[in-house]
């Protein structure tokens, strides 16, 4: 029974996200450096784009990193023709299923899902960008010590260069790339966190007005309790 | 409400207002709800931290509905694909919480009401079994309190798959599954509950039918009628004892106070502290580590691939590892039959503590060691259920202990606590209560 | 109350304070609920201003755009279109658009910022119906003899010269609708936007 329970409920546990013992380094939290942000939703738009919606942003949602409209126009909107768009990929998810066997997911919300108790999603996606190596028996010639055997092939190749494998099973630098080691972790970081914003751009709005709300219901408690002490005074 | 026409009708002054009043009470009971169930309510005046869950809980409840009523604004009960590949209702969802003005808020109100409902909840039946609230004369109240607590199951259970995500659907996939393990009638009576051969469209939209209309309709029906039973009897305290029986000339209880102004000004101060609390989750916390929104659930719901872990909200999970806990098949029926049994029977076994308890005080605060042994082991016990229907069943504590029999020992005890109640409440030993009620 | 508080001066001091400051939150918590029902961002993309090329738009000829959902349509107004609008300013009700139905710079006698090009909301200001042209002249169009052209709206009669002015004494109350609108060059309109026009 115990069996029959375990393979109905747990039958595909393939271990395909953030498997157990597999160690996350910590991104960096990029959330308040506007600079970065526009960073990586440059690199998002170049690299990721071709292949990832981010739907659920709209164009215009961008000037919150800190730019102008004009400037999301020129730069960053190459999929639609107004500003209220959704970030849509240009190919349509049914075509994509078609070339790749399955659709590439949306990424709006990639940060949030791939959090776990363990880490954060952000540390997922930052040790994962930072974790593909070349194997020859994978189709696409790539392979992933954070996810096994994944469909991806590694986009930023050009800047990281090509890993390897080596015998100790740790990842070695075999083909440098464009960038050196930091400027690549730094180009990740800053594109793990235009992805932590884009899973809740308003999140920021959100912890400011907390700050708001808690401070109303300071003064809100402190004529309350008065009050209800005031009329208990003479309950003995 | 005892004594709903003993109060006089409301009589004007002469002025407009109060001949308007006049008018109004003469054709409606306002006067006498009024004072019936505020002004002239003597509640207890030794009420302690455990009596505000109540109002608590009612409070969760009108939170619920109002943002449910705005979420139906936008929401779309819907599997079917949109133009970007994403389900309908998955990403009308994310519409609310990008798109609508202010949506992320109502949306998070929700889904932490959810939580904050149960929590409430949970501490308001935990303070029944510290001070006895489910004792005679109390029965009823006590009765209705468990049908609510169903309600919510239910409710939450549906509402959990309207984000359609992967554990939404996956979650109602195997509860769902559970009623096919009923003999004869399982099979088709789950095909009958999903409206499909899997969890799909049709499901969708009965289980959002049956969250915005059906079960709220019920609930609120039972909670009128949890403190109209608790209105007639008056309210238990945490001496346990009965207030009516010490009363003055005029009939009201010595140990009494009107529950307002008294109780509804301490209950702002509850609500203010409650509303602190929910505060710092929504603004602070939404997601409530992984425990009020799960991270898979931000997923779209795929039928075709199971998250490596599903575990239901946090709120499910002890009575989770009640059906976990079954694993041997009895009388030539199905294990997964008797884990159903177990689940359900875990909840039901609550309904007869009035008749369980022959302990001849209710208080804890007179009964004996056993009682108070007993009580906080199975505190325990409920809360590591709870910890480990979060957990595969293949987690070790410590990394070494297999969690599997552990929960199958609690699970025994829990039904244990209960069914062996009648002997040891009665063998306990217990302290006289005093006639009145001490502050 | 000043100093004949009956019960407890302080006690009603702190139910006041409270009340005031639990309403201030109370309206407060309104502000999110209410402006939930506000057009949402898709609603605003959806509404979003309209680029619109009129280079091959011919004198005499209409298209029509749709903005925010409803019928905006492009006249270029031949000569002769445009001398009807002069014979016609005593038999429509508002000939000098002195009711609110345009931008400050469409208030002229073409209703527009270039003479020829009428753009106007095709929706009939009586209960919304979407006006038929009738741009030739008289019994051409089945009107009556003295028609120079311009919109029948087919719901209640409602007739509309080439300008989108009312006729007396017609249901419709007020001109058809001129949507904000700028121009980005010459041949291209921009509607649902004026800023910096």
């Amino acid at each position: 029974m115990k069996k029959l329970l375990t393979a109905l409920l747990f039958a595909p546990a393939v271990a395909l996200a953030s498997g157990a013992g597999i160690h996350l380094d910590k991104a960096p939290d990029v959330q308040g450096d506007k600079a970065a942000l526009q960073s990586g939703a440059k690199t998002f738009v170049n690299y990721c784009m071709n292949c990832h919606g981010l739907s659920y942003v709209r164009y215009n949602r961008l000037t919150e990193l800190g730019l102008t409209e004009q400037q999301v126009k020129d730069n960053l909107m190459f999929t639609a023709e107004k500003i209220g768009e959704q970030m849509r990929v240009a190919a349509q998810p049914a075509e994509q299923k078609l070339w790749f066997g399955a659709a590439p997911p949306d990424l709006s919300l990639i940060a949030r899902s791939r959090a776990s108790e363990e880490a954060s999603g952000a540390d997922w996606l930052y040790t994962y960008l930072r974790s593909f190596y070349r194997d020859q028996k994978r189709p696409t010639g790539w392979n992933n010590t954070v996810f096994e055997n994944v469909g991806m092939p590694h986009v930023l190749w050009e800047l990281q260069g090509q890993q390897i494998l080596n015998k100790e099973h740790k990842l070695e630098l075999s083909v440098p790339g464009k960038l050196s080691a930091e400027e690549y972790n730094k180009q990740v970081a800053d594109l793990v966190g235009f992805l932590v914003w884009a899973g809740e751009p308003g999140a920021g709005f959100r912890k400011q007005l907390g700050f708001g709300v808690l401070g109303f219901l300071a003064v809100l408690f402190c004529v309350a309790y008065p009050m209800k002490k005031r009329f208990w005074k003479d309950v003995k | 409400m005892a004594s709903n026409t003993s109060f006089e009708k409301y009589k004007s002054d002469g002025s407009l207002q109060g001949n308007l009043l006049e008018w109004f009470d003469a054709r409606f009971p306002a006067t006498s709800m009024w004072r019936g169930h505020l002004s002239e309510y003597y509640a207890p005046k030794n009420f302690n931290f455990w009596y505000f869950f109540g109002s608590l809980a009612m409070l969760v409840l009108v939170i619920q509905i109002v943002t449910g009523i705005f979420l139906v604004m936008h929401y779309k009960p819907d599997a079917s694909l949109n133009a970007n590949g994403i389900p309908v209702a998955f990403a009308s969802v994310e519409y609310i919480m990008r798109d609508v003005s202010w949506g992320w808020l109502i949306r998070y109100m929700h889904s932490t009401g959810a939580s904050a409902f149960f929590i409430v909840v949970y501490l308001h039946m935990f303070r029944g079994l510290l001070y006895g609230s489910y004792r005679q004369p109390r029965e009823l109240i006590w009765i209705f309190g468990c049908l609510i607590f169903l309600c919510l199951m239910a409710e939450a259970f549906m509402g959990y798959l309207l984000p359609w995500g992967q554990m939404s659907f996956w979650g109602a996939q195997v509860i769902v599954n559970l009623f096919s393990a009923i003999p004869l009638v399982g099979e088709p009576l789950s095909i009958w509950i999903r409206g499909d051969f899997v969890v799909g469209d049709a499901t969708l939209n009965r289980f959002f039918s049956f969250h915005v209309i059906a079960v709220p309709l019920v609930l609120l029906g039972l909670v009128a009628a949890h403190i109209l039973a608790l209105h007639e009897v008056g309210s238990n305290n945490p001496d346990g004892v009965e207030i009516k029986k010490k009363k003055d000339a005029n009939g009201i209880p010595l140990d009494g106070i009107p529950f307002h102004p008294y109780y509804s000004v301490k209950d702002i101060v509850g609500v203010v502290v409650f509303l602190m609390v929910f505060s710092i989750i929504v603004f602070f916390a939404p997601e409530g580590g992984g425990y009020f929104l799960e991270y898979n659930n931000f997923i779209p719901a795929d039928p075709l691939k199971t998250p490596p872990h599903i575990a239901p909200v946090w709120y499910f999970t002890p009575y989770y590892s009640l059906l976990r806990a079954m694993v041997w098949p009895l009388f030539g029926i199905d294990a997964k039959f008797w884990g159903v049994v177990a689940m359900g029977a875990g909840v039901v076994i609550l309904a007869f503590l009035p008749w369980l308890d022959r302990s001849p005080v209710k208080s804890i605060r007179y009964r004996g060691p056993i009682f108070k042994t007993l009580l906080t082991l199975f505190v325990i016990a409920f809360a590591i259920l709870g910890f480990l229907g979060t957990q595969p069943p293949s987690y070790a504590f410590f990394g070494v202990i297999p969690s599997a029999p552990v929960a199958q020992v609690l699970s025994a005890f829990y039904f244990l606590f209960f069914l062996t109640m009648p002997w040891w409440s009665k063998i306990d030993k217990y302290k006289p209560e005093p006639d009145r009620v001490t502050m | 109350m000043s100093n004949e508080c009956k019960v407890d001066c302080g006690r009603r001091r702190l139910v006041v304070a409270t009340a005031a400051v639990g309403g201030v939150g109370a309206l407060a918590a309104l502000v999110p609920f209410v402006s939930s029902m506000l057009p949402s961002e898709r609603a605003k993309a959806a509404g979003a201003p309209v680029e619109v090329e009129i280079g091959n738009l011919e004198p005499g000829q209409m298209m029509t755009v749709e903005w925010r959902g409803k019928p905006v349509w492009i006249i270029n107004r031949s000569k002769e279109m445009l001398d009807s609008l002069t014979k016609l300013a005593d038999a429509v009700a508002d000939p000098k658009s002195e009711k609110k139905m345009q931008p400050s710079y469409c208030q002229n006698e073409t209703r527009s910022i270039k003479p020829a090009i009428m753009v106007a909301v095709g929706i009939c200001t009586h209960l919304g119906c979407s006006p038929s042209s009738k741009f030739k002249k008289g019994a051409e169009e089945g009107m009556d003899g003295a028609w120079l052209g311009g919109f029948l709206c087919p719901c209640h009669g409602s007739t509309f010269d080439l300008a989108g002015r009312v006729f007396k004494n017609k249901p419709a109350p007020d001109n058809l609708e001129v949507p904000p609108h700028k121009y980005l060059s010459d041949t291209r309109i921009l509607i649902g936007e004026d800023k910096g026009a």
